[in-house]
């Protein structure tokens, strides 16, 4: 249950931030988060109200945009689709694979009045 | 931008709206408070920051920290125990004791003779750079000393937290199944060095060494595997070794800013022991 932490932190930046520029209440919180990353999307939704109330962020709307897994495959020289990490490419199965999307872990923006 | 009022937000219809203009009566096209801010900031930024920090001011104290992670009851505890047993009077160790709750590890530590800071997370299913930091103050640093950082039993969590060591150690017992570097990869995959500990107990179990450490090498194939027993001892020297070479290699990095993530590897790699 890291994604405990994961949010708490996320609601520190979003403190610092409205230290540096005030504004009332946070509307929306969106994150970017890679499919193949260490957080569960459903698990950060069912913590988000307890770690945001009290916060600058209680009631704000948490949106998630996931970001699939792809890797570039130096064998086949192509990107490929991935659907677990570490493991040989899909496509060829070999080892030379080099994962580009799928582990973001972001607060990409918030949306405040 | 709601094309109407000239209010930022776009999704409320005047129709049905979820804002009525009637009533609205101090509400001015183009005034609205409504912004977006724009962040794109890593969530474990803060995490990552204060990692940084530790590693440096451990680098800088010359002490050479590790991270020892695994699923509760690898045997991590009873290892640190007989490291600290055979090697404290050569170098000083001192010991961060992450669990949920209670100080008996730190306990055991302490009675093997090295000092111990006992974190309890509570809650928390894994130790933070913020809470290592604490811990630093609390502890001298003495040069040229070993700092080993127990963290909480969880072979998933502790993965994604970088606390400023050199290394991570997962430690996974031949008591468990030779198929976790694949079912917890994250974990098998931030280490640098895994420890096949209890191998005294091989003749017991079923356990296939080769198969657990093909599946290790599938998520990370750089990573050092050494078959210990904390409890007979066998292949603990290759495990001092280890340590003595791998503290000597950040001792030559000085105080730079690679950090575990960058899969400084050059400790001896393979097996030295295949039963």
């Amino acid at each position: 249950m890291h994604e405990m932490s994961l949010l708490e932190s996320i609601i520190e930046t979003i403190e610092d931030e409205h230290r540096k520029q005030p504004f009332g209440r946070v509307r929306m919180i969106r994150l970017t988060l890679g499919a193949l990353a260490t957080a569960e999307p459903d698990s950060l939704r069912f913590c988000f109200a307890i770690i945001a109330g009290g916060s600058v962020a209680e009631g704000a709307r948490l949106e998630i945009d996931t970001v699939r897994g792809a890797g570039w495959c130096g064998d086949c020289r192509a990107s490929v689709a991935l659907i677990e990490r570490y493991g040989p490419c899909p496509v060829c199965g070999g080892a030379r694979l080099d994962m580009t999307a799928g582990d973001e872990l972001q607060l990409t923006e918030i949306e405040v009045e | 931008m709601c094309a109407i009022c000239g209010c930022g937000d776009g999704s409320h219809s005047h129709d049905l709206g979820d804002h009525s203009h009637a009533l609205d009566v101090v509400h001015i096209p183009g005034w609205s408070q409504e912004r977006t801010i724009r962040i794109e900031r890593a969530i474990l930024e803060k995490n990552d920051a204060l990692a940084q920090t530790n590693r440096s001011r451990l680098r800088a104290a010359d002490v050479f920290a590790l991270n020892f992670v695994s699923s509760p009851g690898s045997g991590k505890t009873s290892l640190l125990v007989r490291t600290i047993t055979d090697v404290i009077a050569r170098r000083p160790i001192a010991v961060i004791e992450g669990d949920q709750q209670t100080s008996l590890d730190a306990d055991r530590i302490r009675a093997a003779g090295a000092p111990a800071v006992q974190l309890n997370t509570g809650k928390g299913c894994h130790l933070d750079a913020h809470m290592v930091a604490h811990s630093l103050d609390e502890l001298s640093l003495i040069p040229g000393s070993l700092l080993f950082i127990e963290n909480v039993g969880n072979l998933v969590c502790p993965a994604a937290f970088d606390l400023g060591e050199a290394h991570k150690v997962v430690v996974l017992s031949v008591t468990e199944g030779e198929d976790k570097p694949l079912k917890y990869p994250n974990m098998f995959a931030a280490a640098d060095l895994m420890l096949l500990n209890k191998i005294d107990l091989l003749p017991h179990v079923e356990f296939d060494m080769q198969a657990c450490v093909a599946a290790a090498r599938r998520v990370n194939p750089a990573i050092a595997i050494l078959p210990v027993s904390a409890r007979s001892g066998e292949g603990l020297g290759a495990f001092y070794h280890w340590i003595e070479q791998a503290s000597r290699n950040q001792q030559i990095r000085g105080n730079g800013s690679s950090s575990s993530s960058s899969r400084m590897r050059s400790p001896p790699k393979e097996v030295s022991r295949m039963t």
